[in-house]
């Protein structure tokens, strides 16, 4: 048996998805596309909310979505109906996407000619938090239904996010949701976060939250 | 869940710095997480035993220090660990606050590892 040493290494555990973010993220700024990674748990409502997203903005900026899915296209068929370019990527069983895949998605897209691309990541509260997508910026979806104790049981996705929106506000009146005990636990974990109540069915709230999106856009693409 | 491509990554930096070393065998690799991260330690070990059959890294066991999530009161500065088992909304036991900040718990990094 040889000398034992210690060696020291020193690097973040994901380093080559993190460099490979960073070169992503080099590449947009190049193409002037600001790239959002959308997260949630399944059904919290991220492909209604990117719909109504595409309403309100399509006539503002050029954009295009990049779906995530573990093994189908119903999502990228929803979107490609609205006449809105839509990338399916499909993770084959995994439960998140990271930098190399969302590459994959972007090389299949014009971006000299989008402003905006919206990327669906795979319904999972725990796994995409941990995997940077070479996004501009993070928002995550929670519903009222899900339950006001979220961020304790998976805080992780409150801490990588910019935006929380808080969905399906209509369910409020038939939950015991607390949406002030939500904000303390949220803003514990991220004190920046913006926080909007939404209900993507109703519209109540939409605008707020695409008013917010366009200025992030804006102000990368200027 | 994400347990197989984290413990990917982890192996390719190991065999990086195995063959920047000349290293002919790695006894074990000491990992600082933090506890917000989701990893479970001992399918982290399966995954990595797995993945790293028949590299110099096959038999390494990994050492995991697992970092308390810590919160900064903005008021007082009291620092205290956050209880995920709480119910309650988060507030300093200090002065009662509710403006915190997170200080730890958030951490991934490969700190070292011992080899011959």
């Amino acid at each position: 048996m040889g000398e034992i040493r210690l060696i020291e290494v020193k690097e973040d555990i994901l380093s080559d998805n993190k460099r490979e973010a960073q070169e992503l993220r080099g590449l947009l700024k190049q193409s002037k596309t600001f790239l959002l990674n959308l997260m949630s748990s399944p059904g919290a409502g991220k492909t209604t909310l990117i719909t109504r997203t595409i309403e309100r903005l399509r006539d503002t900026f050029r954009m295009a979505v990049i779906e995530a899915d573990i093994d189908s296209t119903v999502d990228a068929q929803k979107i490609a109906g609205l006449g809105i370019p839509a990338v399916q990527i499909r993770t084959g069983g995994f439960c998140h996407l990271d930098a190399s895949m969302v590459r994959k998605g972007l090389d299949a897209l014009d971006l000299d000619r989008l402003d905006l691309v919206i990327i669906e990541n795979v319904g999972n509260l725990v796994c995409p938090a941990e995997f940077d997508t070479g996004s501009i910026k993070n928002a995550m979806i929670l519903s009222v239904p899900e339950g006001d104790d979220k961020p304790l049981k998976y805080p992780l996705m409150f801490t990588v996010s910019h935006a929380l929106v808080v969905n399906k506000i209509d369910y409020l009146g038939l939950s015991d949701f607390d949406m002030e005990a939500l904000s303390i636990r949220v803003r514990a974990l991220n004190r920046d976060i913006e926080i909007f109540e939404v209900s993507s069915k109703t519209g109540r709230g939409v605008d707020a939250w695409a008013g917010w999106l366009a200025e992030q856009v804006n102000a990368f693409v200027a | 869940m994400h347990e197989l491509p984290v413990m990917q990554s982890i192996l390719g930096i190991v065999l990086r710095h195995a063959l920047m070393h000349g290293v002919k065998r790695v006894h074990s690799i000491s990992l600082d997480v933090g506890e917000l991260s989701d990893l479970e330690e001992e399918w982290m070990q399966k995954y990595f035993d797995h993945l790293s059959r028949g590299t110099v890294a096959e038999g390494a066991r990994l050492k995991v220090r697992w970092v308390k999530a810590v919160l900064v009161c903005d008021g007082c500065s009291t620092r205290f660990e956050l209880d995920r088992n709480r119910s309650e909304p988060p507030a300093c036991p200090g002065c009662g606050g509710t403006r915190l900040s997170l200080a730890s718990g958030r951490e991934y990094h490969i700190k070292d590892m011992e080899a011959e």
